[in-house]
């Protein structure tokens, strides 16, 4: 097994994939020549042309209506959308026409696209370059959610999200990109969607996270495990189809839960996740499920970053408060 | 009855378009008849003005490189375009930039030190003073020039005679927004200038990739507005568009789309970009050749209006008052969590105030 940071790994699934199915375009801003910003493409379209791997027009609502009318003519478009705030450029072809193509046509079409966007904070990217709207696309009736946390989901993720017929958000943590390497297998194999991965078994709470605050949660748990607290930390790994089971197969041995994201706090993912837990585990709970996040304003970038972001001292206080409640 | 139509009656065709160039890489009049009207003191000041936003961009790259900027985009090789553009407005006109078009809202009035801030996070970076008319930096490509063409018809509709101008770059004029914002500006007669600063790039992806249209001027002929293409490393010219623009604009002839041909010396911005990835030494150094402060210089000196000692008391000021600058943002108080949920709503709701406790705690 080959050692990887996530950004190998994310370019090596494509490579497999384009090697696999002559249909996979892979396809965006500065993806072709240059490999990308982040050279996720890197080495792409030089192994396999610019007939498979190219560049686009600036113009985001542009790649999102290619990758529809694409996948429309059996095609597997991977398409690009360069940093996370300009996907509103492109919302309408993600939100209200890719993500109902199954049910306009019949069934007739459908829309086999991955989207793959850098998000999340942590890195002082510019204004609208680091946000974390997972709930707005959650909030998408068809549409699938994905946000690996380490190198070896992300290639395995994402191989089963290009495969999958239909549309898939794949979100790319800037902060996880380089941040360490893991062990990551050559070739072909699949983490499935709508699996969740418990990374750390604990009896006493329950954290149920994804993406980047997997890594904060588990500093967390290791902090918490000195004061004799075990915390159990569940890597939900894809938001929409979301594994219920597995989180309440933890609160039925922790009886307490906290659920820790770095977006804002309203109506996102934790509140979804906080509201299946009430209906479908209450009577496991000795606590109320509390929610560990970022406040309610526009990503503090730049400079308020740093207390803008749940850390591992936010988590460990909403864990002694489920605790001692 | 209907006539007979041949094959150049019922296809659209436009003409090639070559730039306006005033002066020539070598600071020699070319156009003289097309010189702007500008008084010996206007010439040196605007020179002035290109010496010191070169300076400005080395600091500013530096700083950059020291961790004391956030983002940064570099502009030198634009100077010509984004100085000159903005010398040829009133103070009253309005600038709607895009992300690298820091320099003409600084000359259009917006301290330095906000500057600094903005590319910093610190949100007081967009606190616009009362009388400056200008918006903060977009990020979003496209967002500018729609919102410009807002601004316009608002001017307009108030009976002014102010103008609002916009800027993107050759990527920039890919997006639906540029589009939208031309057609409207066409649709409603709206005084807008919409300035295209075609540096060749957009981040790698080269002109040849960005569009099959002949030019981006013509991009002008499909919403009905006026469009022009001119030499951007030429401020004689930049002024002589733009000026043009604006006098339309005033006597309600509606909007124009300037192409502005020019090259960015540097790299994209300063997060990572190599243009050796995609750029040939011998392309640089046959755009170097036509560097806008080295024209001008040619021009000014011949005219006796330049010397090496402006050059060098230019430099000077530039490096002091950059310095300067930026210590004062450095000193501004730092931003808080609760300040930044303050800043939300005009009044904050209840919901928002418990979360604040969780900062002050
Ligand atoms: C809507 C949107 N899409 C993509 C980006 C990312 N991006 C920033 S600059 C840039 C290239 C812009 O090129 P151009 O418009 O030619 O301007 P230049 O930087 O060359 O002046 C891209 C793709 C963005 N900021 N906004």
């Amino acid at each position: 097994m080959a050692q990887m940071t996530m950004i190998q790994a994310i370019t090596d699934a494509m490579r497999v994939e384009l090697e696999r199915d002559e249909n996979v375009l892979v396809f965006g801003e500065d993806v072709g020549h240059v490999g990308g910003v982040f050279r996720a493409t890197e080495g792409l379209q030089k192994q396999f042309g610019e007939e498979r791997v190219f560049d686009t027009p600036l113009a985001e609502s542009g790649i999102g209506g290619l990758a529809i009318g694409l996948g429309i003519t059996g095609y597997r478009p991977v398409a690009e959308i360069q940093f996370i705030g300009f996907i509103f450029e492109v919302m309408d072809s993600i939100c209200a026409q890719a993500s109902r193509m199954r049910y306009r046509s019949g069934g007739r079409y459908n829309a086999p696209i991955v989207f793959r966007t850098p998000f999340g904070a942590g890195v002082h990217a510019p204004e609208l370059h680091s946000d974390s709207l997972e709930g707005l696309l959650m909030q998408t009736p068809g549409l699938k959610v994905v946000v690996p946390s380490n190198p070896y989901d992300a290639k395995g993720l994402l191989l089963s999200a290009i495969r999958d017929n239909d549309p898939v958000f794949f979100l790319e943590h800037l902060k996880l990109y380089r941040s360490f390497r893991g062990e990551v297998p050559e070739g072909d194999y699949t983490v499935p969607l709508g699996k969740a991965n418990v990374v750390r078994e604990g009896k006493d709470v329950t954290i149920v996270t994804y993406g980047a605050m997997v890594h904060t949660s588990l500093a967390a748990a290791d902090e918490l495990a000195k004061e004799g607290i075990e915390a159990e930390v569940i890597d939900l790994r894809t938001l929409v189809p979301m594994d219920m089971e597995t989180v309440l197969e933890s609160i039925k041995k922790t009886n307490r839960a906290i659920v820790v994201q770095e977006a804002q706090r309203s109506a996102g993912a934790g509140a979804e996740i906080v509201a299946r837990i009430m209906e479908q585990g209450i009577l496991h709970l000795e606590a109320p499920v509390l929610r560990i996040t970022s406040p309610d304003t526009v990503l503090g970038f730049g400079e308020i970053e740093k207390e803008w972001l749940p850390d591992a001292s936010r988590v460990i206080k909403g864990v002694k408060e489920v605790i001692n409640f | 009855m209907a006539k007979t139509m041949n094959q150049s009656n019922y296809e659209v065709r436009t003409e090639p378009v070559e730039a306006l160039s005033i002066l020539s890489p070598e600071g020699k009049l070319l156009q003289p008849d097309l010189l702007p009207q500008l008084s010996d003191e206007q010439l040196r000041e605007l020179m002035r003005r290109m010496v010191f936003t070169r300076v400005w961009d080395q600091r500013a790259i530096s700083l950059s490189r020291q961790g004391r900027l956030g983002f940064y985009a570099p502009v030198s090789g634009q100077e010509a375009t984004m100085v000159a553009s903005e010398f040829a407005l009133r103070q009253d006109d309005f600038i709607c930039p895009g992300y690298r078009d820091m320099p003409q809202l600084v000359w259009h009035g917006l301290p330095m030190y906000q500057a600094f801030l903005y590319s910093r996070g610190h949100q007081q970076g967009g606190r616009i003073p009362e009388d400056v008319n200008v918006l903060m930096p977009q990020i979003i490509i496209g967002a500018q020039i729609v919102q410009a063409a807002g601004v316009a018809m608002g001017l307009k509709k108030r009976g002014t005679d102010r103008v609002a101008i916009t800027y993107t770059g050759d990527g920039g004029s890919s997006q639906g927004d540029f589009y939208e914002g031309m057609n409207f500006a066409g649709a409603f007669k709206l005084p807008v200038i919409f300035v295209v600063q075609n540096n060749g790039y957009a981040i790698s992806t080269p002109f040849s990739k960005q569009t099959a249209s002949e030019s981006i001027a013509h991009k002008a002929v499909a919403a009905g507005i006026h469009g022009v293409q001119v030499d951007g490393m030429d401020a004689m010219a930049v002024y002589k568009a733009v000026q043009d623009a604006a006098e339309r604009g005033r006597k309600g002839e509606g909007a124009t789309l300037i192409e502005a041909i020019t090259y960015r010396f540097g790299p994209h911005s300063m997060s990572g970009d190599d243009p050796s990835k995609y750029r040939t030494k011998e392309e640089q150094g046959e755009w170097e050749e036509r560097d806008p402060l080295v024209r001008m210089r040619k021009f000014l000196e011949s005219k006796n209006l330049w010397s090496e000692e402006d050059e060098a008391k230019v430099t000077e000021e530039a490096k002091n008052t950059v310095a300067e600058q930026i210590k004062k943002a450095e000193s501004v108080e730092k931003m808080t969590i609760p300040g930044l949920i303050d800043s939300m709503f005009e009044q904050t709701p209840p919901y928002l105030e418990q979360q604040k406790e969780d900062f002050t705690k």
